[in-house]
């Protein structure tokens, strides 16, 4: 059951990166263009998006998930060197291309080579991002 | 232009309610780069079969939705070199910084979380930069 309803989850997330637009890389890079010929669309979508999800955190309170013992633990206050990092990085990959995670697999089937390579690297910098992360915490670290 | 808001806002609404569904029914939080990611690298193997159900979904519906309608197009460079080191990019960065824009974008600025709001201030900030030096000084996108 809850893997049927993972795939419903994905079906409507696919569905509606595919409506508004943000499978298309014109339009997300056109949101971060604030000095060229800015497109406000990303920011409908993420209110759009943001506004259901707010009503629902509301409603876990003193409940629990039909299908799971408890809700997802409350967000960890503390920032760390690796978010800001990790952040930066994922934003100059996002405005070089246009493409995120979730628009990336959404886009798959009509992306083309480019759209394919695009995941390639992904799931490769996916795959090494663990060890880099140890790496990053190693040099942090007090000696 | 208008109806391009719209759109967006519709579409919004649709990812809004896939996080809902997720969230209230399994508990878990609709983040693309943590499903893909914990398949990737192993962490997410207790749970494999949910996480590849969601991308299933994620690729097949929009799949089916293009076959039946037309003029979808991605618009993405032809660049290569640019399409794989932006890969890397998104994925090293994203996994880094635990979330991407539906993790920390969507779901972590709606319970009013600073690491999702933070993330969110430095991953558009350094895409706009990006444009700004990429497309405007170097012009190479």
């Amino acid at each position: 059951m809850r893997n049927l309803i993972s795939f419903a989850v994905g079906g409507l997330f696919g569905a509606g990166l595919l409506i508004s637009g943000m499978t298309d890389t014109t339009k997300v890079q056109g949101w971060l263009d604030i000095f060229g010929n800015w497109d406000p669309t990303l920011a409908f979508v993420m209110g759009g998006a943001i506004l259901p999800m707010a009503i629902a955190w509301q409603m876990t309170n003193g409940r629990k998930p039909v299908l799971a013992d408890h809700f997802p633990a409350p967000p960890d206050p503390k920032l760390g060197r690796n978010l800001v990092v990790g952040s930066t990085l994922f934003g100059m990959g996002w405005g070089l291309v246009g493409l995120c995670p979730g628009p990336a697999i959404a886009s798959l089937s009509f992306g083309g080579w480019g759209g394919a390579l695009f995941l390639i690297t992904m799931l490769l910098g996916m795959r090494v991002a663990p060890a880099l992360r140890m790496r990053l915490d190693q040099q942090s670290a007090p000696v | 232009m208008q109806s391009d808001w719209l759109l967006g806002l519709i579409g919004g609404g649709l990812i809004g309610m896939a996080a809902v569904l997720l969230l209230l029914t399994n508990g878990r939080i609709m983040g693309a780069s943590g499903i893909i990611g914990g398949l990737v690298d192993g962490s997410g193997r207790h749970d494999w079969t949910e996480r590849a159900a969601l991308i299933g979904g994620l690729l097949i519906v929009p799949a089916i939705m293009v076959a039946f309608s037309s003029g979808w197009d991605t618009h993405l460079t032809e660049n290569g070199v640019i399409i794989a080191i932006a890969g890397l990019l998104v994925g090293i960065g994203t996994r880094l910084a635990n979330g991407c824009t539906s993790g920390h974008g969507v779901c972590g600025i709606s319970r009013l979380s600073l690491r999702g709001i933070v993330a969110t201030a430095f991953y558009i900030g350094a895409g706009g930069l990006t444009i700004v030096l990429f497309k405007h000084v170097l012009g190479v996108i």
